[in-house]
């Protein structure tokens, strides 16, 4: 009787835990049914090329590549010294009380909504765009860019935090018995020990900035312009996802344009896909040497 | 080290302590400078929502095109999203958290098991809506309602659920499943008795934290489950629903002459309900940490 009822509960929990293997392919599998279509009606020319016009039945998604591009580059040049700044001084430099101000600060950026930065994006940072450059809008990719950087910045510096508490104190020690500084082993020994981890953090950063949806159509103007030389950094973008969200809840389902959104959808779930299991290996292999620490 | 560093090596030395301090101060101006937007953010909102709140903003419908009233159905809607995606995201969640650190071996599956939460973590969320408009709405025919939303933001919460039930199953000593094997319980036994209530404020704190991030998104319930404009509750899992994260959204980009007042104050309704979400979860696992006896 108890072995039966121990067997049926096992049994449960293995099924029910696997389920997230069947959600992926789920994913997967809608998402290739209305978006495949789209390669066969439309021509592959017509595809990839650079007006994006629904109305007209133009689909060039290179517009939209490129506004998703533009403003992932621009914000991860914005988050990346910040968010790993940040870290090394968590990490290296901050006394413990003043961590504990800091960390649950970060946790509370990672808990703000998007549609809230997208918010305060449009009443205060895109006047403020506009009136400092002088613009005729204040929506732009630069805009937008400030905006993914707040949202990535928690990501890099919860991740790259970890890499650099991972070093082992014998690297430090080593170092500080060959006579260098403080400042030295951060630079010279710590952070060259924990690149592969950075490195992964900022992959994370991106993926987080490529396909955040909600603060980017709110600010960058939506408006689908390929890239032009730097001018383009303070010119409206429209985004890969901004154009999913924005034309998705207009279009009748079965239809072209609705197809050519799934197909969209498809570009930027590979994308994340590619960006996510590349850097899980570095990190399962961090879990793992936390886990063996946990047992000794 | 102040030994070695002699008359000899002084010349060096204050070279590299000046390189340091430089260095340090570098680095305590970037984390300043990373620390200051967020409480400004925070700040900024408190003060100018806080004179939109009233009881009558808390709880009454929006009247004359949702330019004055209240927002009653986006907080009700939101609450309902958080209960359903709760309904399904916490037993899954888990079991695959439960199975993951007690039952899992290394081979093939669960290393499939691990990719496949990893993927599921990076999916971008408006590719979620994507997904539920395919899946819920329209193949399962579910249309725009709480019950597709639900289910889209409970798969979008799984992997936070998952990971973080795993890490705090696996911080319980093994000597404490050992002990209740020998006692004579059964392997499930051992679980639910021993070590679930060990865990349990770890895997409490994990599963607000997943459930913080459902209630803050938009781009899932988007084409599932959010509607423009309610002029009542929902009243049905078959209810479309207005929700507080879409609604700030609408009206700050699709009602023209919205008053600012009411967009700071439904601003501020989303973040205490977050941000006392977040402080919730703190609060357990520090009280959890200080407790503990392992």
């Amino acid at each position: 009787m108890k072995r039966r009822q121990e067997k049926l509960i096992t049994n449960i929990i293995r099924i029910a835990g696997s389920s997230s293997i069947l959600f992926i392919m789920l994913i997967f599998f809608f998402l290739m049914r209305e978006g495949l279509p789209a390669l066969t009606e439309v021509k592959l020319s017509d595809l990839f090329s650079t007006r994006w016009y629904p109305i007209e039945d133009l689909f060039g998604i290179l517009p939209l590549l490129s506004g998703s591009l533009i403003v992932t580059v621009f914000s991860i040049l914005i988050a990346l010294p910040l968010g790993v700044g940040t870290a090394i001084y968590i990490g290296e430099i901050a006394p413990k009380s003043v961590n504990e101000v800091l960390k649950p600060t970060i946790e509370i950026l990672a808990g703000i909504p998007s549609v809230v930065l997208g918010f305060l994006g449009i009443l205060v940072l895109s006047p403020l765009m506009r009136e400092t450059f002088n613009l005729p809008t204040g929506l732009t990719a630069f805009t937008g860019a400030f905006l993914l950087a707040l949202i990535s910045i928690p990501t890099i510096v919860s991740i790259a935090e970890d890499a650099i508490y991972a070093v082992p104190n014998t690297y430090r020690d080593a170092a500080y018995a060959l006579g260098a500084s403080k400042w030295q082993v951060i630079w010279n020994v710590v952070l060259p020990a924990a690149r592969s981890g950075i490195l992964t953090a900022v992959m994370l950063g991106v993926g987080r900035s490529l396909g955040e949806t909600m603060a980017v159509m709110m600010v960058t103007g939506n408006a689908p312009t390929v890239f032009r030389g730097l001018d383009s950094f303070i010119a409206p973008v429209r985004t890969m996802t901004a154009t999913i969200a924005s034309e998705m809840g207009e279009v009748a389902s079965g239809s072209l344009h609705y197809h050519v959104l799934f197909f969209i959808g498809i570009i930027l779930f590979v994308f994340s896909l590619i960006i996510n299991v590349s850097s899980s290996s570095t990190l399962a292999k961090r879990t793992a040497k936390s886990r063996a620490k946990m047992v000794s | 080290m102040k030994t070695m560093n002699g008359d000899f090596w002084g010349n060096q030395r204050l070279n590299k302590n000046a390189v340091q301090s430089i260095g340090f101060n570098f680095i305590r101006f970037i984390a300043l400078i990373t620390v200051l937007p967020i409480l400004g953010i925070v700040f900024y909102i408190t003060i100018k929502g806080t004179s939109a709140i009233s009881w009558e903003f808390l709880t009454a419908m929006p009247r004359d095109g949702m330019r004055a009233g209240g927002i009653l159905p986006a907080i009700v809607g939101t609450f309902y999203l958080m209960l359903g995606t709760a309904a399904f995201s916490i037993p899954l969640g888990l079991a695959a958290g439960i199975y993951l650190s007690e039952y899992s071996e290394d081979n093939a599956w669960t290393r499939l098991l691990r990719v496949a939460i990893i993927s599921l973590a990076g999916v971008p969320s408006v590719v979620y809506g994507l997904f539920g408009l395919g899946l819920f709405v329209l193949f399962f025919k579910f249309g725009i309602s709480i019950l597709s939303a639900s289910l889209t933001l409970s798969i979008m919460t799984l992997p936070v659920i998952i990971s973080t039930t795993e890490e705090a199953l696996r911080s319980v000593p093994y000597q404490f499943r050992i002990v209740g094997i020998s006692l004579g319980g059964t392997q499930w036994q051992t679980i639910r008795k021993v070590i679930l209530p060990q865990a349990l404020p770890g895997i409490v704190t994990g599963i607000i934290l997943g459930l913080e991030r459902a209630v803050g998104e938009t781009a899932p319930i988007l084409f599932t489950g959010a509607t423009f404009f309610l002029p009542r509750l929902p009243s049905s899992p078959l209810d479309a629903t207005m929700a507080l994260p879409y609604h700030i959204f609408v009206i700050s980009t699709q009602v023209p002459g919205m008053p600012v007042e009411i967009q700071y104050g439904t601003v501020l309704v989303l973040m205490v309900f977050v941000l006392g979400m977040n402080l919730i979860a703190s609060l357990i696992r520090s009280r959890a940490r200080a407790k503990r006896q392992w």
